[in-house]
């Protein structure tokens, strides 16, 4: 909907999209020129004419234009933005009322195009099921072709001998199909329909387990965990590659100017803290120039929205960025205070007085400028400025000559090695003629209804140009709780790392090293792939692999860095040798990518058949939270977005231990239980029919009646293996988190793949077997009457099945039992009320056969004779070729609480870092710190730019992980 | 290295936000229950060595005593079996008929005029106390066949008419002269007809013949609900043979269309289908003892032709005991099954007793051990 007219006077509103993105602080929408100073009577009447583009699902972008028709003002074409408009599910706040023209409708709306668009996803297990089916359906088909070929050949010989069948004289032309078509019917529950309706039931209370899971609450932000996905629960437990964001993700995403660097004094240097920095204070009330430069560039060059609470006056900002707040919180602290912004006047507090600022355009920030300016005019001097803040790179490119570029690089060197998020402050007066050029460009670049994002990109860069070079901030981002402690943990499951993040590389590095995510020097190396054209980079990574080659042995941790250039270099012109390098070595830092970047590294791994895990927070990484199999997103501050187009979401990083090796180890063990035990099952009554039909003359006789075969999956077997899977557990969780290597037997997928399953086949062969021949057997000569046998068949393949699923489970709950032995019961009871019934063709036959104890014995004899040699393997096996499982099985019963000495050693470092991170605030970084005050380490020292010998030798910094070790 | 979450300082944190969550009302935080946590109370059986080496050997002693009962009873059973088919029809071979094939005696059987019966003894060796069940056994015939099996109708016994589906199950012998045949279908229709009368060769007793009851002997579900008492067998072709002119010998018996359904035993019995193509079904009883010595002398009407598809005839007297029958296989397998056990037992012990492992040792973990071949090729 164009907005075309509200009750505030300058054609303002309010509005909030927490429905839409997720974000959650309040928006600005503002009528579009011509219609200011229309009133609501002439607002009924308005007649114009809008032209806008298709309709599509991006939020941040419409490209329109309007022209209102005489006698309303504006007769020419005026640009129409997103922020003209209100888009479907946003809702209006502070706001009395407006109006507009709705421009999309239904599903033409920017929500309704976008919904939908994540694929569904298929699970590993899933995937491998499917095959197993296929060969299973290829092996009826083979069965049935080579049974009803077999009963053509029984019919053609017996055909005029059996006078009793009575064979009809005349063949038809189709008898030769009628055969088979019986066995396809027999055999048709080899594949059993109800694996799939079991699996998806399981995994929907699996993934309620995950929503239901305590510790996976974060009661900071009151967010429990989410699975929106209830599909793919199994898959976490495949996860070979995680896949990570850094801001907001490793890090809380909880930002606080810490630093600053202006015209070459270091602020904060001495006591960390900026703003408790004497000195800083001091050049702010003493009004030095560049400082007040820096601040007011702090204050007004944002989109921050102030907000002033009317019960008790306090201040509070929203903003969209973090970044923008501290820098805003900032600036209050040291003095300058934003409070008020109407419409384009933005009012501003400097040690008492009040200034007003004019916000004349905002050259608004996107991923590709990295930088963001506004064009301000002072209303007490009528001076005309730019203000600009963004990346060091692009501000630098843009600074005038002999400002000193080398010196602000210097701190920005300085303060990413600390884990510090920079920016970079910039200034220029403007000139009013230039400037009125400008607008008029500018004002024809953003009315462009192509590529308007392009052209307004272009028409800014002919303004920010010559700027004064003020500072750099440094502004610190905390790493989350428990961070270090994740990635070891998982690292130890098996699963490589990659941090994706659009953060500078030192500081990448700096916060990869704080979570343990890349080694220090002697156990760790950290290689660069870097070069700017692609026989840089090939040159680069063939030096990298052979490094790699020749350390591979000592068995260090390597790790490579790239940065978004060298990468999309990369994966343009060697996507081969640099997917090959990415399978080598398993961790890697790849700096400044952008979204798109991150879905195509996601989608890199994923061509390498790896289960890929996605995890981010921001609207930035749900491309690849998409992309990825499973993708994960942590509801932080940057929003819903993530968490939204995320399969899983919670709160912390941490709980991604918790639902990998938990959640996703028992998923995965459970499902592929549930899966090949029920076509196990199915199996086994079809061998049995199959069994019976080379007795029966190869005719397709159904030994079972009707509703046995179908009340066989669904009432008489379905019971227990359901709860089994539900509640079984073969480990405890303590035991799987204590040792995270275990993972490796889901990941590999030991336990469902052809040779489980063939292990199941033949299970259900023999069982086949075993009941078949007993009851033909036992129930033979006088006793051989048909529904007689066909329940004594059926009641071993329930038996069997229930004493098989207790063999297989793990750990008995109170529930398994009754479910087991319920089934059982129910079986009885629903065959005994079938004697019941007269017509059912089962009168009295469930009594006649339980009052024979030839009937119990031969069920005990099948149980015995089906189950024991099973078990012995079992035993066998557990105990003279244990594998992990067993081994740590026994463990935990023989100690029923375990305390190894590794137990104990993690216990106590663990205890010592929660408590250390509890005690002060942004501890985390402490060791850095401390650090910093020596001598600064050169950034060439760090990561050799040597390109013959790209062998990095990285500086041994102490880790604050380093701490932990005993 | 190992940095893992500990449990008890966990726990702790967790009763403080639990604390905190109270105070806040409208919280999304889950709700604790034990199933939610999946934290269930369970028991986890383990198989150690001894455990499972005395689990197997009481399991096969078990067989194995099992094993013996059954033995004992079905050996208890008397069983006298004697193949007629063969025996009887070549009794009636001539030297321009010898009746060598299949075929010349199926053909030779299909003629109505020719005489069919015989006689045989069968010599009592062991004393046979009643109830002695007189059963007739058919070799290679299909009772299970899938034709043949649906071929009747249900609620054409019960008394109802028949639904055309039974009706078409019942094809060929749904109808004869546009009319319903009642009881229809092939098993009906293929009911057995041979008799046999028993007498004894004996100079003792008055050479009287040996009374068979033939009440009685088909289930009691068929006799009171299953076949109706107001149907009677109507348009039954088989009735209609006594003319040469559709005399050829297919198909069974005829049936008295005077006695209602559920008066002919034979029929009640026959149309409980074998589920294998080797059956007994019951003829009667003898209610009498047989002694040993006694001669039975048996007239057989040998009407039933089995040779055509190469089946075979049998004429069993015997005993019964609680597992029905002479029937070794139960517990042979028994014993065979609890032999096994104890084997395997008995194995897993010596490999205990010679090969002793610690459970649960934690060098046999797979990382463990890299971990430990690492260092010791490092150092």
């Amino acid at each position: 909907m164009v907005l075309l007219g509200t009750a505030e006077p300058l054609g303002l509103c309010y509005i909030e999209t927490a429905a839409m993105d997720g974000e959650t602080d309040l928006k600005t929408r503002v009528i579009p020129g011509p219609c200011h100073g229309l009133t609501s009577a002439q607002l009924l009447n308005i007649k114009g004419m809008i032209e806008c583009p298709e309709p599509d699902k991006d939020i941040l972008r419409f490209d329109a234009r309007v022209r209102l028709f005489p006698p309303f003002p504006g007769d020419e074409l005026s640009p129409l933005g997103v922020k003209n408009t209100l888009l479907q599910c946003c809702y209006l706040r502070n706001t009395e009322w407006a109006c507009g023209v709705a421009v999309y409708t239904g599903n033409e709306t920017k929500i309704g195009m976008s919904k939908g668009i994540a694929e569904p996803k298929l699970t590993a297990a899933d995937a491998m099921l499917d095959k197993l089916t296929t060969a299973l359906f290829i092996c009826q088909i083979v069965v049935v072709m080579i049974l009803g070929l077999a009963g053509n050949v029984w019919n053609n010989y017996e055909k005029d001998k059996t006078w009793y069948l009575r064979f009809p004289k005349k063949s038809e032309w189709y008898d030769f199909i009628v055969i088979p078509l019986r066995f396809e019917l027999l055999c048709s529950i080899m594949i059993p329909i109800s694996v799939k309706v079991s699996l998806d039931l399981a995994k929907s209370v699996y993934s309620k387990y995950i929503d239901w899971d305590i510790q996976m609450y974060d009661a900071v932000t009151d967010t429990p965990a989410k699975a929106a996905n209830t599909a793919i629960s199994e898959d976490l437990g495949q996860i070979e590659y995680i896949l990570t964001d850094k801001t907001g993700t490793l890090t809380e995403n909880m930002m606080i100017f810490k630093r600053c660097c202006i015209n070459g004094v270091y602020y904060g240097n001495f006591n960390g803290d900026a703003l408790t920095d004497q000195h800083l204070m001091h050049s702010v009330t003493e009004k030095v120039s560049a400082v007040v430069k820096f601040v007011m560039v702090m204050t007004i060059n944002n989109t921050v929205v102030p907000n002033m609470s009317r019960e008790n006056g306090r201040l509070t900002y929203k903003a969209q960025s973090q970044d923008e707040e501290a820098l805003v919180q900032a600036a209050a602290q040291l003095g300058m205070v934003l409070f008020s912004k109407k419409g384009s006047v933005v009012e501003v507090n400097f040690l008492g007085h009040t200034m007003e600022f004019e916000i004349l355009q905002v050259l608004e920030f996107t991923s590709d400028r990295k930088r963001m300016s506004v064009v301000v005019r002072d209303h007490s001097t009528g001076g005309l400025y730019l203000l600009t803040k963004g990346a060091d790179e692009t501000v630098f490119r843009r600074v005038r000559a002999g400002e000193p570029v080398q010196q602000v690089a210097d701190a920005i060197d300085q303060y990413s090695q600390l884990g510090l998020r920079t920016l970079c402050f910039a200034w220029r007066d403007l000139d009013e003629q230039e400037y009125v050029a400008w607008t008029a460009k500018f004002n024809e670049a953003s009315a462009a209804l192509t590529d308007r994002e392009l052209k307004i990109a272009e028409v800014s860069e002919l303004l920010e140009k010559d700027l004064e070079l003020l500072g750099a901030s440094a502004i610190e981002d905390k790493l989350q709780d428990g961070v270090p402690e994740t990635i070891a943990s998982l690292r130890k499951a098996g699963i490589n790392f990659w941090l994706l993040t659009g953060d500078k590389q030192t500081t990448a590095i700096q916060v990869a090293r704080a979570c343990n995510f890349i080694m220090a020097e002697p156990e760790g190396q950290l290689l660069k792939i870097e070069g700017s054209t692609p026989s840089d980079v090939a040159d680069s990574i063939e030096g990298v692999l052979q490094t790699f080659c020749i350390n591979n042995s000592e068995n260090k941790n390597i790790a490579f860095v790239i940065d978004g250039l060298s990468l999309e270099i990369a994966l343009k012109y060697h996507k081969e040798a640099f997917a090959k390098l990415a399978l080598l070595i398993r961790t890697a830092l790849c700096c400044r990518v952008t979204p798109s970047q991150k879905a195509e590294l996601v989608g890199l791994v994923k061509s390498c058949d790896y289960r890929t895990l996605a995890i981010g927070d921001g609207g930035n990484d749900v491309k690849m939270i998409q992309e990825a199999h499973v993708g994960v997103g942590i509801s932080g501050r940057e929003g819903l977005q993530a968490s939204r187009a995320a399969d899983y979401s919670f709160g912390k990083f941490k709980f991604l231990k918790r639902l990998i090796l938990v959640h996703g180890r028992y998923s995965y063990n459970r499902s592929a239980f549930l899966a090949q035990y029920s076509i196990y099952k199915s199996l086994v009554i079809c061998f049995v029919q199959i069994l019976f039909s080379f007795i029966s003359g190869v005719s397709g006789t159904s030994l079972f009646n009707s509703f046995s075969l179908m009340a066989y999956n669904v009432a008489y077997t379905s019971i227990p293996v359901m709860v089994t899977s539900l509640l079984d557990k073969d480990l405890s969780e303590r035991t799987v988190m204590q040792h995270p290597e275990i993972l490796y037997f889901a990941q590999a997928g030991r336990l469902i793949n052809p040779s489980t399953f063939a292990g199941w086949f033949l299970r259900s062969i023999f069982h086949a077997i075993v009941i078949f021949v007993v009851t033909i057997r036992v129930y033979a000569h006088e006793k051989c009457e048909l529904v007689e046998m066909s329940m004594v068949a059926l009641s071993g393949c329930i038996w069997i099945q229930a004493f098989l699923v207790l063999i297989e489970t793990n750990s008995f709950t109170v529930y398994q039992h009754l479910a087991v032995s319920g089934n059982v019961v129910i079986f009885y009871i629903l065959n005994l009320i079938l004697s019941f019934g007269k017509h059912s063709g089962m009168y009295r036959i469930m009594f006649r056969v339980c009052a024979d104890p030839c009937y119990w014995f031969s069920l005990l004899l099948m149980v015995v004779a089906g189950v024991g040699p099973l078990s012995a393997i079992k035993f066998y096996r557990a105990t003279y070729r244990p594998n992990a499982i067993n081994t740590l099985q026994l463990m935990e019963r023989q100690h029923p609480m375990p305390v190894s000495v590794e137990a104990i050693g993690s216990s106590s470092s663990s205890f010592k870092s929660a408590s250390r991170s509890s005690s002060s605030h942004g501890s985390v970084f402490e060791p850095l710190l401390a650090e910093t005050s020596n001598p600064k380490t050169p950034p060439d020292r760090y990561i050799s730019k040597d390109k013959t010998r790209p062998v990095t030798s990285a500086v041994l910094l102490s880790s604050p992980n380093s701490r932990t070790l005993p | 290295m190992a940095v893992t979450a500990v449990d008890g300082e966990f726990v702790r944190r967790l009763q403080k936000e639990e604390e905190v969550q109270r105070s806040r009302k409208d919280s999304r935080r889950p709700r604790y229950s034990k199933f939610s946590q999946q934290e269930l109370s369970s028991c986890k059986p383990l198989l150690t060595p001894r455990c499972t080496v005395v689990l197997f050997v009481l399991v096969g002693a078990t067989c194995i005593l099992i094993g013996m009962y059954a033995l004992y009873a079905s050996w208890s059973v008397v069983e006298l079996v004697n193949r007629y088919d063969t025996f009887c029809v070549m009794k009636h071979a001539t030297s321009a008929n010898p009746l060598t094939t299949n075929e010349e005696k199926s053909a030779y059987m299909k003629n109505y005029n020719k005489q069919k019966n015989c006689t045989i003894t069968m010599e009592i060796d062991k004393l046979m106390t009643p109830p002695i069940y007189v059963y007739y056994q058919l070799g290679n015939y299909f009772q299970n066949h899938r034709r043949y099996v649906k071929s009747k109708s249900e609620r054409q016994l019960r008394g109802l008419p028949p639904s055309s589906s039974e009706l078409n199950d019942c094809k060929p012998q749904d109808t004869a002269n546009g009319q319903v045949i009642i009881p229809c279908g092939l098993i009906a229709w293929s009911l057995f007809n041979d008799s046999f009368d028993f007498s004894i060769d004996d100079f003792s007793s008055d050479n009287g013949t040996i009374f068979i009851n033939k009440t009685a002997i088909s289930w009691k579900s068929d006799r009171e609900e299953r076949f109706n008492n107001t149907v009677f067998p109507t348009n039954f072709p088989n009735n209609n043979r006594t003319t040469l002119a559709n005399a050829s010998q297919i198909g069974g018996a005829s049936l008295d269309e005077n006695l209602p359904l559920n008066r002919h035993e034979d029929l009640m019995v026959w149309m409980r289908t074998a589920a294998l193509p080797t059956f007994r079904k019951i003829y009667g009883r003898i209610e009498t003892d047989l002694v040993p010595g006694t001669r039975l002398t048996v007239n057989i009407n040998n009407f039933y032709n089995t040779y055509g598809f190469g089946g075979s005839k049998k004429l069993v007297l015997s005993t019964v005991s609680w597992v029905g029958g002479r029937n070794d296989f139960l517990g042979l397998s028994y014993v065979v099954v609890g032999c096994v056990c104890i084997f395997i037992g008995l194995t897993f012990m010596y490999l205990h007793w010679k090969h002793p492992r610690p459970l649960g040792d934690r060098s046999h973990l797979s990382w463990v051990r890299k971990n430990a071949a690492n260092s010791r090729v490092t150092s």
